[in-house]
């Protein structure tokens, strides 16, 4: 068990990993996505109010999901790479913010095109919308802060404590539709009561948010890798591993 | 399956507009920031190629620098 934690924490280990999983990963999540898409857009009732805008939420739903999701991800490592100094934490924790700013701003965008043919409106200042849209200010002051210092530490415990404090701001996005008057509807999907939704609708909203992490986790890999290729340029494995594949990259 | 012709697919009872921008959107998004991500890899992989050439050429003079020098004095 601790020796997978050691494992884990060693770019070298890292990156041999991320080769050998990222092939299935990126193939699990197209037949995701296709299945996703043909249940979402073809095979899913339309709503008795919203008519067929409902699709809208079959991306929307798990773009919000996991715009919060990877800035938890994100403030963990960057703490775990804070308090015990390990290298592999920051990395995850900064190849998280660049998807972490898309999944916001997807919200933000498939959010407004659902909100004007059913709320009338592309965009309002209520509770839930502006806190998603700090939760995009977070990932982008993240990302500016990171790089405004030259030494690489500094700017990674910088940028960890930034995470941190923006935290707070995850629960108030969570809780927002119940503490103040929304526009925005509250959850459908509980962990605690049965979901109030249709069940095709609700296998194409399950099927579309396990897509969206495959994913995250795809992408993550392949900017990790990057990553590590950067940082690690001057030690030895990177080197052999460069100049054994030479042009023929993998 | 809940349409029954293709136009029907299209239009989203009037509302394809908003529901097919969306989709596009996002699809447009996830497909761009894959490829980048994945070139990012391998682009590094390339200028580190050229790096340790360079780095190499740079020690193998050092090294010679140090040699002349010595076989002077």
């Amino acid at each position: 068990m601790w020796t997978w934690f050691y494992q884990l924490a060693s770019p070298k280990w890292f990156y041999q990993f991320a080769n050998k999983w990222l092939p299935w990963l990126r193939a699990a999540t197209l037949i995701l996505f296709l299945a996703g898409l043909a249940l979402g857009l073809l095979f899913s009732p339309v709503d008795y109010q919203q008519g067929n805008t409902v699709r809208i939420m079959y991306i929307h739903v798990p773009a919000a999901f996991l715009s919060m999701f990877t800035y938890v991800l994100m403030a963990i490592s960057g703490a775990i790479g804070y308090i015990w100094r390990i290298k592999m934490a920051h990395i995850v924790s900064v190849s998280c913010a660049p998807v972490g700013a898309i999944f916001t701003l997807l919200a933000l965008v498939t959010g407004g095109i659902w909100g004007k043919p059913t709320w009338g409106t592309y965009w309002e200042w209520d509770a839930r919308m502006t806190s998603e849209l700090i939760l995009l200010f977070l990932y982008l002051g993240f990302m500016a802060l990171h790089n405004a210092f030259d030494e690489r530490k500094t700017a990674d415990r910088a940028a960890a404590i930034l995470a941190l404090v923006g935290l707070v701001n995850i629960p108030i996005i969570h809780f927002s539709v119940e503490w103040w008057n929304s526009l925005h509807q509250g959850a459908t999907i509980s962990k605690f009561e049965k979901p109030s939704m249709d069940t095709d609708m609700l296998k194409a909203l399950l099927t579309m948010i396990v897509a969206f992490q495959f994913y995250f986790v795809t992408v993550l890999l392949q900017k990790v890798k990057a990553e590590i290729l950067d940082r690690e340029k001057l030690s030895g494995w990177v080197k052999k591993l460069v100049v054994k594949q030479g042009e023929g990259v993998q | 399956m809940y349409f029954h012709n293709f136009e029907e697919f299209i239009e989203m009872g009037g509302h394809g507009f908003y529901v097919w921008l969306a989709y596009a959107v996002v699809l447009f998004a996830l497909v761009a920031y894959f490829v980048y991500s994945n070139r990012s890899a391998k682009s590094y992989q390339k200028n580190l190629v050229k790096f340790y050439k360079r780095m190499d050429s740079r020690n193998q003079h050092k090294t010679d620098l140090e040699q002349q020098s010595v076989e002077e004095n």
